[in-house]
């Protein structure tokens, strides 16, 4: 990411490298695939289902491939 | 390797023979010292008055010509340098902020790579290697932003994705040209975009979505088949067929005859059953040799191709239309001569000077 005149656009991905302070986590559920916040010292559950797998969310941070 | 009898009106200079089992006569020999008192050497004025090109169709997607008195090696160059050497404009690097598709990353990015973009490539300068910097005159930056939702308003009980949820493709519509510094001036006449909206790059369903953004290069399909700018461009020689004057076909069996050859290739008289080739037409036989398998027609006819008479067939893809494609083809290879007539000049006129001088691809 070398490249003039476009650095605003990186912002728009969010995810820097310093982790916000005390962010919200979203999970998603593995059985309904809703999105569930869950503080810490709650129960694992889901709001929907009441399904207890839950998935992360895939990083937002910047990859970078070659299209070859 | 003893050559079969030839018939007469076979040219051993201007045809390859095509046998029943071999091919005879490939090289040429139109050149100094083959033929003892002929002179032969490479005459312009000569060249000229050979030389024919000939469009032969014409459509938005492909051209077929005739190009008539070069030798191989040059139409072999121009096919060559229109696989390989023709610049064309796509993309090369794909940054992932989030790609929660079924597609991974990797696979993504390589699809992307294979879109054809309408950008004239004049308008953009070549990297001159990977890690150059990126300017606005060597990259174009697109944005592919999608997510998947459910459709509200979709017709009870129906099965039909489309239906049932929004962009539930990932087309290559959805690639948005993001202008960079004198771009927004420069290509406003032909904002870059894919030649074809319509091509699915993933399919996603709802909560998933795509992030991206797409740096596209200019370059040459040596380096990748990405940057190919044909889809295909092949040619073959003219096919000739040469009755033999002195065996003449039975006329009782001039229909047979005629079902050897690709249709409309031979002619018929209906009344004296004479068997003519149509000139026209003879570029249309497939040359199966069909003719060579039974022995009533033995002797009757040599199968041939004229050896400088090239039938190009030439498919676009991407931004050139196929007209323009021979004369891009040209300007490389003009660029090449230029270049090589430059290194030779200085190989002649400055021996004490710096010595070698760098052949740079062009």
């Amino acid at each position: 990411m070398n490249q003039p005149g476009s650095s605003n656009t990186y912002g728009g991905g969010g995810g820097g490298f310093m982790p916000q302070p005390r962010q919200e986590m979203e999970y998603i559920c593995a059985d309904c695939g809703a999105k569930n916040e869950i503080k810490s010292r709650e129960p694992i559950r889901c709001r929907e289902c009441g399904h207890r797998i839950m998935y992360k969310k895939r990083t937002k941070r910047m990859v970078q491939f070659e299209a070859r | 390797m003893s050559n079969p009898t030839l018939i007469n009106g076979f040219d051993t200079r201007r045809h390859v023979g095509v046998h029943a089992e071999q091919v005879s006569h490939v090289s040429s020999t139109d050149y100094p010292g083959h033929y003892p008192g002929e002179d032969n050497s490479w005459d312009l004025d000569a060249f000229k008055k050979r030389l024919n090109l000939k469009v032969q169709r014409l459509s938005n997607r492909s051209v077929a010509f005739d190009l008539v008195g070069v030798d191989a090696s040059i139409a072999n160059a121009f096919r060559r340098i229109l696989i390989a050497e023709v610049p064309t404009v796509t993309v090369e690097r794909v940054y992932v902020w989030d790609n929660t598709s079924v597609v991974v990353d990797e696979v993504l990015a390589q699809r992307i790579g294979l879109i054809p973009l309408n950008v004239d490539p004049s308008f953009m300068d070549m990297k001159e290697s990977p890690s150059d910097q990126a300017t606005d005159r060597n990259t174009l930056v697109f944005r592919l932003r999608v997510a998947c939702t459910r459709n509200k308003n979709a017709p009870k009980g129906s099965t039909n994705p489309n239906e049932l949820y929004i962009n539930s493709d990932v087309l290559s519509s959805h690639l948005e040209w993001v202008p960079q510094g004198e771009q927004m001036t420069v290509m406003a006449s032909n904002p870059p975009a894919p030649t074809n909206p319509n091509i699915v790059l993933a399919k996603l369903r709802p909560g998933q979505e795509i992030d991206m953004e797409l740096h596209a290069i200019k370059g040459v399909g040596k380096d990748h088949a990405k940057f190919c700018p044909v889809a295909t461009a092949s040619y073959r020689l003219l096919p000739k067929i040469v009755l033999n004057p002195q065996k003449p076909v039975p006329p009782h069996l001039a229909e047979k005859f005629q079902k050897c050859f690709s249709p409309g290739v031979i002619r018929v008289d209906p009344r004296t059953k004479a068997i003519t080739v149509d000139e026209e037409k003879a570029r249309n036989e497939s040359m199966s040799r069909e003719v060579y398998r039974h022995p009533e027609f033995a002797g009757c006819v040599q199968l041939a191709r004229v050896r400088d008479h090239f039938l190009f067939n030439i498919e676009s893809e991407g931004f050139y239309p196929p007209e323009r494609l021979l004369p891009e083809a040209i300007a490389v290879m003009r660029g090449k001569i230029a270049n090589i007539r430059k290194v030779a000049e200085a190989l002649l006129h400055d021996s004490d000077g710096p010595g070698d001088v760098e052949m740079t691809d062009t």
